[in-house]
């Protein structure tokens, strides 16, 4: 992507006016942290919305907040640490990850046009449930909006889920509004040292399945670690009021013999890293790829994963999704796409040197019923095709 | 009244030669056409409006859903689903012309997996019936609609349904993994599953609460949550509704979110306490139910600190329970308060609006002004953590004049919740019901972009028509 884009709107209006005057395809950016982003998008001019910023709504005793896309996640977790409040879904920092780290840092647009959530997804809010409403300028200009303010709406088609996780290829997202959690006011993880996944996982699952409210439930494989937690280790996080992580902490511990606790801050910066796939740390030259599937499956995978192409992995989500390290070959790709099929699960290609991501397919092919609502679903918004063409398939 | 599009004279003029085809594919009694069987599916929750279909259909796998719908969509013939038929917007409500597909008899529990915290269910399955299938092992299924003995699990992802612990819990969206779902050409395909959020386009997320409009959900799998240890509830009553909703801005405010925070005025106390004696405050405007989760101290610390916060409002009376019979006492009048107001009313209308809670007392002085000028009483009960109103307005069926009056006073309520920065509905659904005040939410690019995205799916307009969009501007369905 360019440093400097073609058209940075100020304003939403400008927005639907660069959309209306666009004689050909846009690359739509945030902060424009894309380099590796998915497939590179067949368009010559580029348009953020990093200077589309502020939050224009804040209301703590409701829990919402609204910000125009290209606030930053920074800014959005500064604004609610005054009020003692939290995005709950967690969203990820990934520049480190994507080997940019003097990028500017992520924009909520961006954040929610990838869907993109981080440990506490576990406790059932992605980034895509978290969204109240959205205002959007669809491919022909129009300034659109779908959802609002309030916790519980059902009115009409849910445009901001489609819209959430389409990246950039349906709508131009102008504006967020997120619903908010309380800040806990004590966090602590046990950390429980374990052979390997299986044991692993099925400790997470154990974690999971008790009435303890475990909002975090992460593995740190053999050879990974992070904040001076080596692995092979299971990570279970409870934040709460004080009294109940006291006594739940206490309950598990129990439940999960010869386990240690870290509390405060050392438990927050080992989340942290778990939250933006730190400990993964790929080397420049590889892929990086996310697989989700359902948790138990997760073990067999990651054994097949290791032994066909080297992985080096990541687990959170109790094990559902593993974030993977190898070798940025077709045939390692090859070899995610086969072992995230043979476990009923889903990928996405992360990070890859342009020529390769050109040439897969980065997220799973749609069966053909599928394909065709994909593409009519597409030229329902964005009918002269000018949105991200080529962002998440060839053509598409 | 609501006007339904006027029946295809092609497809009534076929009648005998569809119903042939249909017994075809779903053979033995799965096909019903005689008027007197025809009877149970000409309403749904919303019983003001009535109207037979050419058929129904109850198919017994997703084959023969596939089937039935690729027969209508080659005649077509327009299709109502239908699961339990307690949608109160008249989602269900059928059309002359149109054939409904029942779910009821694909209610099979299909896979539980406790270690994965999933369930795989037929759309048919009642709601209840999943946390039934699954809390031997102390789990259970966490929306939890008041209708939850009948309603089924393909009705609640079309309506997005939620429930009293949906404050911590989430609605039916937040709750789902994956769907099986049958286009109107009779595709079958495979959405979501054991695993986490989309790789592509969110279809879970825009099939979830599309009201029957994008295609028939036949399978659901569904997260399954270890339940808690316990829970409590508490009662607080205040002596005006203004003072009420500053107790839930702190509440909402101070870190501590309930599981559940419901709210009632005065008059759904007196009609609660009436029918179930609850022992509720008759003297107060509105009273707070509060419920909190977790080991017995838990219980003990968050309940001490919920009414240290209730107490600055200076409330009438504070009631925490010590037992969960008390708390089922507290909880006996809300959980009765529809059937408690049907005992005071011959009928009434449930409105469904949410609104932002900072705007409760001035909407609550809005409804009670209306329902003065209407005539008509109302009583107020609602999920006060999110905003959700549920306005009960109290009328006479068997006067037309009565209920054109509730229709009037209920789309001036949702107007008000529109106005002050809410929306039409917040669990029912629009259905026929709320179909003709979209345009009060959505402006007219924005209603014609949704009826884009329905055409990708259903581009002859056969699923469900006549709900939703308002029948204007669409030559498809005039009336
Ligand atoms: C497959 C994948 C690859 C990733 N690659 C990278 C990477 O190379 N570098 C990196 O730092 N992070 C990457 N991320 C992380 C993620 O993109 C960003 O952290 C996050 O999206 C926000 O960053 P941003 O504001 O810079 O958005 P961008 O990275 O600029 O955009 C993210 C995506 O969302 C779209 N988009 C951005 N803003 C809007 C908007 N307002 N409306 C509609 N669409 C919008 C873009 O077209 C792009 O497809 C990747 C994520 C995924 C899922
Ligand atoms: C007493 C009472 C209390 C209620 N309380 C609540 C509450 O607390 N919270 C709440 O959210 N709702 C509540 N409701 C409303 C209603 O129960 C819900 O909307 C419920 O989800 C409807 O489920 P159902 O199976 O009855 O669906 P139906 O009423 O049969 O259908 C609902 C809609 O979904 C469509 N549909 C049904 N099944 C399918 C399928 N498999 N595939 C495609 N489309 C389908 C229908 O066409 C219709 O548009 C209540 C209703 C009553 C009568």
């Amino acid at each position: 992507m360019s440093a400097v884009p073609d058209l940075a709107p100020r304003t939403e209006e400008e927005v639907a006016t660069a959309l209306r005057n666009a004689a050909g395809p846009l690359a739509i950016e945030g902060s424009g942290t894309t380099m590796g982003m998915l497939r590179p998008v067949q368009a010559s001019r580029t348009l953020s919305t990093r200077k589309l910023t502020g939050i224009t709504l804040l209301r703590p005793q409701e829990m919402v907040i609204s910000a125009r896309a290209g606030t930053t996640l920074p800014e959005i977790e500064a604004a609610l640490a005054g009020h003692n409040q939290i995005l709950v879904p967690e969203p990820p920092d990934l520049r480190v990850l994507m080997g940019v780290p003097d990028a500017p840092p992520p924009s909520i647009g961006g954040l929610v046009a990838a869907n993109l959530s981080g440990p506490r997804r576990i406790t059932g809010f992605a980034l895509r449930d978290a969204v109240l409403g959205i205002r959007f300028v669809n491919g022909a200009g129009e300034v659109l909006r779908s959802g609002g303010r309030v916790h519980k709406n059902v009115t009409g088609l849910d445009l901001c889920k489609l819209l959430a996780g389409s990246h950039g290829t349906l709508g131009v997202i102008t504006e967020v509004t997120l619903k908010l959690g309380p800040a806990a006011e004590r966090v602590a993880t046990l950390v429980v040292r374990v052979a390997d996944e299986a044991e692993g996982v099925a400790l997470l699952s154990a974690g999971l399945t008790s009435p303890y409210g475990v909002t975090g439930a992460a593995m740190l494989p053999r050879g990974v670690s992070a904040g001076g937690v080596a692995g092979p280790v299971a990570l279970l996080r409870l934040e709460d009021v004080e009294a109940s992580v006291t006594y739940r902490m206490a309950r598990l511990r129990a439940a999960m013999p010869g386990g240690e606790v870290l509390e405060g801050e050392a438990s927050r910066a080992l989340w942290r890293a778990v939250r933006d796939v730190l400990p993964l740390a790929p080397a420049p030259d590889e892929a990086v790829w996310r697989v989700s599937v359902r948790p138990s499956r997760a073990p067999g995978m990651v054994a097949a994963l290791r032994d066909g192409i080297g992985a080096r992995v990541l687990l959170d989500w109790g094990g559902g999704v593993a974030w993977v390290a190898g070798p940025a070959t077709a045939e390692a790709h090859a070899a995610v796409m086969a072992a995230a099929g043979v476990a009923g699960g889903i990928f996405i290609l992360f990070r890859a040197p342009d020529p390769l991501r050109a040439a897969m397919a980065v997220i799973p092919p749609e069966p053909p019923a599928l394909a065709g609502l994909s593409a009519r679903v597409k030229a329902a918004l964005d009918p002269a095709g000018r949105l991200n063409p080529g962002r998440m398939r060839a053509g598409g | 009244m609501i006007a339904l599009p006027a029946p295809k004279p092609e497809v009534m003029g076929r009648r005998d030669e569809i119903l042939a085809g249909l017994r075809a594919l779903v053979p033995g009694d799965g096909v019903i056409s005689e008027p007197l069987r025809l009877r149970p599916y000409e309403t749904d929750g919303l019983s003001a409006y009535r109207q037979p279909p050419l058929a129904v259909v109850l198919p017994s796998s997703t084959e023969q859903v596939a089937a039935v719908l690729r027969f209508c969509h080659e005649n077509g013939v327009r299709v109502v689903p239908r699961g339990a038929g307690t949608s109160l917007s008249g989602g269900a409500l059928p059309l002359a012309d149109a054939v409904v597909i029942g779910l009821m008899r694909m209610n099979r529990i299909l896979d539980v997996s406790f270690t994965d915290r999933l369930a795989v269910v037929e759309a048919g399955v009642t709601n209840l019936g999943i946390t039934k299938a699954v809390e031997g092992e102390g789990f259970f299924y966490a929306p939890d609609p008041s209708s939850q003995l009948a309603c089924m699990i393909g009705g609640n992802v079309m309506m997005n349904s939620g429930g009293a612990h949906c404050l911590k819990y989430g609605v039916t969206a937040n709750n789902l993994l994956g769907v099986k779902f049958v286009t109107i050409t009779g595709d079958v395909i495979e959405i979501g599953g054991g695993h986490l959020d989309a790789a592509g386009y969110d279809w879970l997320g825009i099939i979830t609460g599309s009201e029957g409009q994008l295609g028939i959900v036949t399978e659901v799998t569904v997260r399954i949550l270890r339940a808690a240890e316990g829970q409590r509830a508490m009662l607080a009553a205040f002596s005006s509704t203004e003072v009420a909703g500053a107790a839930v801005d702190a509440i909402m405010a101070s870190g501590v979110i309930p599981v559940a925070l419901e709210f009632m005025d005065r008059p759904c106390i007196h009609a609660c306490e009436a029918f179930a004696k609850a022992g509720y405050p008759l003297d107060a405007e509105a009273m707070l139910i509060i419920e909190v989760e977790g080991s017995l101290e838990e219980q003990d610390a968050l309940l001490a600190r919920l009414r240290d916060i209730c107490a600055r409002f200076d409330p009438i009376s504070m009631r925490v329970a010590t037992s969960a019979e008390e708390s089922l006492a507290i909880w006996k009048g809300r959980k009765g308060a529809f059937g408690a107001v049907g005992r005071i009313s011959p009928d009434y209308l449930c409105m469904d609006g949410t609104i932002p809670t900072g705007e409760l007392p001035h909407v609550l002085r809005r409804i009670g002004e209306m329902s003065e000028s209407y005539g008509l009483a109302v009583a107020n009960v609602f999920h006060a953590g999110d905003g959700n109103l549920h306005p009960l307005i109290m009328f006479d069926a068997n006067d037309s004049e009565s209920f054109r009056k509730a229709e009037a006073f209920g789309a001036d309520i949702l107007k008000l919740c529109v106005e002050v920065g809410g929306c039409l509905t917040g669990e029912h659904g629009v259905g026929v019901e709320k179909r003709d005040l979209m345009p009060v939410q959505f402006t007219g690019p924005e209603l014609a972009q949704q009826r884009r995205v329905k055409s990708a799916f259903d581009p002859g307009w056969l699923l469900n028509p006549a709900k939703v969009f308002p029948l204007s501007d669409n030559p498809l369905l005039s009336a």
